[in-house]
């Protein structure tokens, strides 16, 4: 056995970083704090992939992968059998997301000593980094509900710091308050979800929980609550918290906006790992999801496959670079949760489980890397637009190659990995769901067009006048392109289905050319459409969206779904419900109070003037005072 | 020689000397003036004590204390009495009962 209890320097690390970059940072000359936080992000790498090579591949014999409890400590008793507890747990998936976040939040951390040089506040940018780190560590290696509740609130709250970093820019903290308050809606879903839960099994822990022969199914599944079962209750309630925070349709609202934050920002918290939180949840829970309410699974497909369709159709209209792949990060992740709804448990049935962590792995690597390569775009060029850009390949080379190729791996074309994730969830959806299947498959055609869009728009087309001519940035921001190119590229040989699977057993694949081949055509045919269109500059665009106007300027207002959000909160439940329940406190709740304050005090006016200050008065009063009652006395005594 | 004296006379004039106090209490504006009659008041209760003391009880001497011990007591409030007319006249200059109405509403 071995002994993983080092695991838990890999959230500490970053606590302390940001506790030092927090309180001492700006005493600090601003590239020490970056450097330190890079060295701290450098040491948990070093360690989470340390302790992924000891879990994957020093255990002893073939047996499943174990949930290996690395340090636990009792945080809250709440009763003897319910404790709250705060540690460390590695799993396949937790290990996995162990690799992730590292890799990615490295790469920005290093990135960003290029990107954010000389920025105000860049000391506290790392010290944010640092929190979202840690928060995010913290949330998947989580040994229960409630701790992953905690971290799950804390990398909002970084993301919120993060999103509104330019708080002088009035966007920034409008697109802050809007992230945190729809996810935070969302998570009171969740919180809901786990009190159920915890009510039903009288554990947080996930061990429990998820034991396919625990009590808890059977105990779940009998409850019942308006007709459903208590377990499919809960565990839709925390798909919402979910889906909050993946931007799943409909509260996807908060990412396109979530762009206003620096763009290193949006490559490692709303591409590559936090908004996957949602997705890393429902996978944690799966056997509770697959043996416990299998219906609520299939909502989780078809709000993934809807959100997937929905969001690659706004794509290929927006011009701001970020939002384009804002929208298509909802996308890919619309396919992960899909995958999921879509899994059986146990060996090649959990083929979807395995594709969709799978995907969450490659799609983490590749859009980083979009979202890297737009910031040295942005970088170079001063502006977000794509109508600003053109003919950059010959000014950007690195960024160029680098783009291309995170560009072929969203369009899955072989070798590079997108094509062998999205082919398994194309895969695990053909066998489940033929609707779905065709859903997905017109996505990767959509998606690939999008992309190549964006990509023969930016690095080809018609040159614009550049106030200066731009230039290739600096090898901080170049390196981890490569690093992050490299890895998409090759990820896709990494063998999940032996490594991440539903029950922890391997199991083997083969590829399913007739689904391969489609996939691999639609997204030929999409990257063929993209080049006609934009390759030079064509009127074939223009003439497209005219004839397709309702499709067009639906798409490019988003399908006006923050304008019905806007409706329904302002002029419903701001106007009519809120505003009448305002007056009714002003002018009845509060007009009581007032009134009976004026009364007492225009009474106390009229008799104020009894208490004179004069002494002699005071006597007259006393003594008639004493006089009538000797009368009455002597009166009353008498008869 | 003084049992030939009926009680009520004593009364009589204890009760006019009550009330001739009270009315100086009321009426009068110096302060001076004030302080005097309550002494009146306090010398109509002594007669009081000693007359029914003699009357009621004349083998007991309680009353007698009583009034020895009212005296004294008067003459330690006068002194404290005297004091306080003349941290007034102090501060407004003059010791018109009326004037000193600070502590009003």
């Amino acid at each position: 056995m071995i002994d993983f209890g080092y695991t838990i320097w890999i959230p500490l690390i970053p606590f302390f970083m940001f506790l030092i970059l927090g309180l001492f940072g700006g005493k600090m000359k601003p590239m020490i704090s970056g450097y330190l936080g890079t060295l701290g992000l450098l040491v948990t790498t070093v360690l989470s992939f340390f302790a992924a090579y000891q879990y994957f591949f020093q255990r002893t014999g073939e047996e499943a992968f174990e949930k290996i409890i690395a340090s636990n400590t009792v945080w809250l008793n709440i009763t003897d059998k319910l404790h709250i507890d705060v540690g460390v747990m590695l799993d396949p998936i937790s290990v996995m997301m162990l690799i992730v976040v590292s890799t990615v939040s490295f790469m920005v951390h290093i990135y960003s000593l290029g990107y954010m040089k000389g920025d105000f506040g860049f000391s506290r940018f790392y010290s944010f980094l640092s929190l979202f780190s840690f928060s995010m560590y913290s949330l998947v290696v989580a040994t229960n509900l409630f701790q992953m509740y905690m971290c799950w609130e804390l990398v909002g709250v970084s993301s919120y710091l993060l999103i509104s970093f330019y708080y002088e820019k009035p966007s920034a903290v409008l697109a802050g308050k809007k992230a945190f308050i729809v996810t935070r809606f969302a998570d009171l879903g969740f919180l809901i979800g786990i009190l159920i839960l915890s009510y039903i099994s009288g554990t947080f822990d996930f061990e429990e929980l998820t034991n396919p022969e625990g009590a808890m199914i059977s105990q779940g599944t009998a409850l019942t609550f308006m007709g459903f079962s208590a377990i499919s209750v809960a565990l839709t309630l925390i798909f919402i918290g979910g889906a909050g925070k993946s931007a799943m349709f409909p509260l996807h609202i908060w990412l396109p906006d979530a762009m206003e934050g620096p763009t290193p920002v949006s490559a490692l918290i709303h591409a590559a790992t936090m908004v996957v939180a949602g997705v890393f949840l429902v996978a944690r829970l799966f056997p509770l999801y697959y043996l416990g309410a299998p219906d609520v699974l299939t909502i989780v497909a078809y709000v993934g496959g809807f959100t997937s369709l929905f969001a690659a159709i706004i794509a290929c209209t927006q011009l701001d670079i970020k939002r384009v792949l804002a929208f298509s990060t909802m996308s890919q992740i619309g396919y992960m949760m899909l995958a999921l709804g879509v899994s059986g448990y146990g060996d090649h049935d959990g083929l979807g489980f395995m594709a969709s962590m799978f995907h969450l792995f490659t799609h983490a690597m590749f859009k980083a890397l979009l979202f890297l390569g737009a910031g040295a775009i942005i970088h170079s060029v001063h502006s977000n637009m794509m109508t600003d850009m053109g003919g950059l390949r010959k000014y950007l080379p690195i960024t160029h190659i680098t783009f291309l190729i995170a560009c072929l791996t969203i369009a899955g074309i072989p070798p590079f990995s997108g094509f062998f994730s999205k082919d398994e969830i194309l895969v695990a959806a053909f066998h489940h769901d033929k609707v779905l299947f065709f859903i997905e498959w017109a996505v990767a055609g959509i998606t690939a067009f999008y992309m190549f869009r964006l990509y023969f728009v930016v690095f080809w087309g018609k040159e614009t006048h550049y106030h200066h001519t731009p230039h290739e940035s600096p090898l901080t921001m170049t390196i981890p392109l490569m690093i992050l190119a490299l890895a998409s590229i090759f990820s896709g040989f990494i063998p999940f289905n032996e490594l991440v699977t539903s029950d922890g057993h391997g199991f083997h694949i083969h590829t399913e050319w007739a689904i391969a081949i489609p996939s691999i055509l639609v997204g030929i045919v999409g990257i063929a459409v993209a080049w006609i269109f934009y390759k030079k500059e064509s009127g074939i665009p223009a003439k497209l969206a005219a004839s397709l106007k309702l499709l067009y300027v639906g798409s490019f207002n988003k399908f006006y779904i923050d304008e019905l959000y806007m409706f329904i909160t302002k002029k419903i439940i701001f106007n009519r419900i809120s505003a009448p329940i305002a007056w009714f406190d002003r002018h009845v709740v509060d007009a009581s109070m007032n009134g009976i304050a004026w009364v007492t005090n225009s009474i106390s006016d009229q008799i104020k003037e009894l208490q004179s200050g004069q002494l002699q008065k005071y006597g007259y009063v006393f003594i008639s005072g004493v006089i009538l009652l000797t009368f009455a006395f002597v009166y009353l005594w008498f008869n | 020689m003084l049992s030939q004296i009926p009680l009520s006379y004593f009364l009589v004039v204890s009760t006019l000397m009550f009330f001739i106090g009270i009315y100086g209490f009321l009426t009068r504006k110096n302060l001076i003036t004030i302080l005097m009659a309550i002494e009146l008041i306090l010398n109509s209760v002594n007669i009081n004590f000693v007359a029914f003391n003699r009357y009621l009880y004349p083998d007991q001497l309680q009353g007698h204390f009583f009034s020895l011990f009212i005296i004294a007591v008067a003459a330690a409030e006068a002194a404290v009495a005297i004091a306080i007319i003349i941290s007034v006249y102090r501060q407004y200059f003059n010791i018109d009962v009326e004037r000193v109405d600070t502590m009003k509403y």
